[in-house]
């Protein structure tokens, strides 16, 4: 029951306990009073549980079921067993396409994780400050933006004529320009860069939240043993956060593998294939190419390979004193 | 874990496993089944005199299908509309579900063959009939014939029918054409190329077009420059997806050469990968380019931003004086197989083609050649207009028997996994003429052995 699904990955660090959990953790407490039966337990989950069968465990059954069959999505579907899983592996623009989801894990968790923690902690250093409240706000406010709004802003950004060729020119560097969402070495860095500007404001709050929570008497004591700011973070802040560190690292990681809104919205995967990503692939092969049964195989695919990343992560920033 | 928690995590995995079980059994299947034939009808069906609510499913952003309906229940007071709009990227993706499950009367169709495959829409055979369709220019319907089970285009029973049909070639800025002493449309390809040099050498971007994300528009010159080198119909026939039909021809790859020598000339805008459409139209009205490989569905958009100033030719031949082609492509609806008005919403395509005012409607709003009878009156059009040539040059291509459907219409993927990804590899410099073609040919053979 506590196998994680992505969702529950990433929720069980906020101390969501599943419906067994809950019951075997009340009984304790109600040990001396009255005996409350077991299934009344159920009775309470049984609403969430039936829309979480309905809509999220079903439809994964179900596309478990498409990938096995050759299906337009209309007609009738013929029988295809494991052959569109070999194709997801064998057919070089599908497997591509995973290789770029792997390669955004550096936009989209890397950097926001290692600049949020550098933010994180200049922030909590002038805390008192106005700035600080400037900073945090400006700093979530792509959290606010819905990701095609953010994804059509950027396109302006980088297009030939937009602000960041601007900018490059008038510090004389206007060799270096060029329509980087359409370059087909810069457009998967580009839209890197989008991801991680995205995501950069919601780990920052996150491990500032976290930061607020470590006693201040380690800093104090760590102080007067002479530890500079640098000692201060590496043996404090960073081991301190480690929860924190964990569901930042998850919830990016599974962004970047299940990335589409902003490919979409910024290349819609060109030039030529080169900002490919599972997710968009999914989309065209479902709703342009109407092969049902293959796109459905790239998504039990990419819904394992989501898994097995966030599992290791799971269990790499485990509370284990707990 | 006790042992307690250990039960309730069995009793969940039944109460879980019992939901998924719902659903088994092969998926779809619930198409409807053939039709025989067209029926034949005894009369030409009318939209009767009782009170009628047709259904319809277009494309927003375009006026023309709303001011048609809009006229049309004018003349005929007992029909009302119910009408759903939509960008057609939702319509191509929607079609097949919307016209199995929500039949409309009448709908913007996107590719067919898939939707004539599952039955999805009316065989319109009697109506051509009943109408006399039958006997208008044959090019005008040839595109919305399918043979039995959509398997090949171009003959075979009518599925659907257009709203008029669109022209494509060459628009060029006069006042950039002026500056070059470009005095009049060029009438050879050597005479095209060297229009393009001189603009380059006086500073002016030769060639608006688009090429960003996963529209490659680069298909636009190319097609073009396919019909400049070589015969229409071949290409047609690998459109229509004729067994043995192939795109990696010799003439089709001197096009493809001679595409690539442009690009490598810097023809086109630097940056041309990361232009969409929308972009391109606002760059070529603020003068930034002297050609645009388009068609007629902007003339009339021209001829209001730009006054005067834009011209309009069809592609010229290698040869001097030699046959000229050119996409155009018809706007296309269909009637839902389901459909509860069919009779009506076939009286409403007919009167579309047919009837003098809405003829004039589809001129003056849509900006293309109306549908109908070769003899059938032609709205007049200012002349100096970009709407007036285009119309014209409508007039040129049925004398040449020239008209081809668009190469990103040969399958359903096509365009998007093939056609864009290496048209956009060929402006980078990442793929050659030669395999350029061969990708393209072995996607499409993969794609029409395999549906």
């Amino acid at each position: 029951m506590t196998r994680p699904t992505p969702d529950s990955a990433v929720d069980s660090q906020a101390t969501r306990t599943g419906p067994a959990a809950v019951t075997s953790k009340r009984s304790p407490a109600h040990a001396a009073g009255l005996r409350t039966p077991s299934w009344v337990g159920w009775l309470f989950v049984a609403p969430a549980l039936g829309v979480y069968a309905v809509f999220v465990l079903r439809p994964i059954a179900l596309t478990v079921q498409y990938s096995l069959y050759r299906w337009d999505g209309i007609g009738p579907s013929t029988w295809a067993g494991l052959g569109n899983y070999v194709r997801v592996f064998t057919d070089p623009d599908l497997f591509a396409s995973i290789l770029n989801a792997i390669k955004l894990i550096v936009f989209f968790s890397v950097i926001p994780v290692v600049l949020g923690l550098a933010i994180a902690s200049t922030i909590r250093r002038i805390a008192a400050s106005r700035l600080a409240l400037v900073a945090r706000t400006v700093l979530f406010l792509p959290q606010v933006i819905p990701l095609v709004a953010a994804g059509i802003a950027w396109s302006w950004l980088m297009s030939s004529t937009g602000l960041v060729n601007q900018l490059l020119t008038y510090a004389g560097l206007g060799g270096v320009a060029r329509a980087w969402l359409g370059d087909f070495s810069t457009a998967l860095p580009a839209v890197g860069v989008i991801g991680a500007w995205v995501l950069l404001g919601l780990c920052t709050i996150l491990l500032l939240s976290g930061m607020s929570k470590i006693d201040a008497a380690l800093y104090e004591a760590a102080r007067m043993d002479g530890a500079g700011p640098l000692r201060e973070f590496v043996s404090i802040t960073v081991p301190s956060l480690r929860q924190e560190i964990g569901v930042c690292v998850t919830v990016t990681v599974i962004a970047a593998l299940a990335s589409f809104d902003i490919v979409y919205v910024s290349t819609q995967g060109g030039p030529g294939n080169a900002t490919m990503v599972p997710g968009l692939e999914i989309y065209y092969l479902a709703f342009s190419e109407r092969q049902v049964g293959m796109a459905s195989a790239l998504a039990v695919v990419l819904m394992l390979l989501v898994i097995l990343v966030a599992l290791p992560i799971q269990w790499l920033t485990k509370d284990r004193s707990s | 874990m006790s042992r307690r928690t250990r039960w309730n995590g069995a009793a969940l995995a039944v109460v879980m496993g019992g939901t998924l079980a719902a659903g088994c059994g092969a998926p779809g299947g619930d198409a409807p089944q053939p039709e025989a034939t067209g029926a034949s009808l005894a009369a030409a069906p009318t939209c009767g005199t009782a009170p009628v609510t047709l259904n319809a499913y277009i494309e927003t952003g375009f006026p023309l299908a709303k001011e048609l309906s809009t006229e049309f229940s004018k003349q005929y007071p007992n029909v009302k509309w119910n009408i759903r709009e939509d960008q057609f990227a939702v319509i191509t993706q929607n079609a097949p579900r919307v016209l199995a499950d929500d039949p409309p009367d009448l709908m913007r169709l996107p590719q067919v063959s898939e939707l004539v495959k599952n039955n999805l829409l009316k065989n319109l055979d009697g109506y051509a009939k009943a109408f006399g369709w039958d006997s208008w220019p044959a090019s005008q319907l040839e595109q919305m014939r399918l043979g039995p089970g959509g398997k090949t285009r171009g003959e075979g029973s009518l599925y659907a029918m257009g709203l008029n049909f669109s022209m494509t070639g060459v628009f060029y800025n006069k006042k950039l054409a002026d500056k070059i002493g470009m005095s009049s449309p060029p009438a050879t390809l050597a005479e095209l190329d060297d229009a393009l040099a001189k603009a380059k050498s006086a500073g002016i971007p030769p060639i608006a077009q688009f090429n960003g994300g996963a529209t490659g528009g680069l298909a636009f010159p190319l097609q073009d420059l396919m019909a400049s080198y070589g015969p229409s119909g071949p290409i047609n026939e690998w459109i229509y997806q004729k067994p043995g039909a192939t795109i990696d021809t010799p003439s089709n790859l001197q096009a493809t050469r001679h595409l690539e020598k442009w690009i490598k000339a810097g023809y086109f805008w630097k940056d041309v990968n990361a232009v969409d459409y929308a972009t391109m139209m606002s760059r070529f009205v603020k003068g930034e380019g002297l050609f645009m490989f388009n068609g007629d569905w902007e003339s009339g958009n021209l001829d209001k931003q730009m006054p005067g100033d834009v011209g309009f030719f069809l592609m010229p031949p290698a040869q001097q004086g030699g046959k000229q082609a050119a996409m155009s492509a018809p706007l296309t609806y269909g009637i839902s197989s389901r459909a509860k008005n069919a009779d009506c919403a076939a009286f409403f395509l007919n009167w579309v083609a047919t009837d003098p005012k809405a003829r004039e409607i589809g001129v003056k709003v849509g900006g293309s050649h109306p549908m109908g009878p070769a003899d059938a009156p032609m709205p007049e059009v200012a002349e100096d207009t970009v709407t007036a040539s285009t119309l014209a040059a409508g007039a040129k291509i049925a004398e040449d028997n020239g008209a081809m459907d668009f190469i990103a219409n040969a399958t359903g993927a096509i365009y998007a996994k093939s056609w864009t990804p290496q048209l956009q590899k060929l402006v980078a410099g990442q793929q050659t003429p030669e395999a350029l073609l061969k990708s393209v040919q072995s996607d499409y053979t993969s794609q029409v052995g395999g549906s």
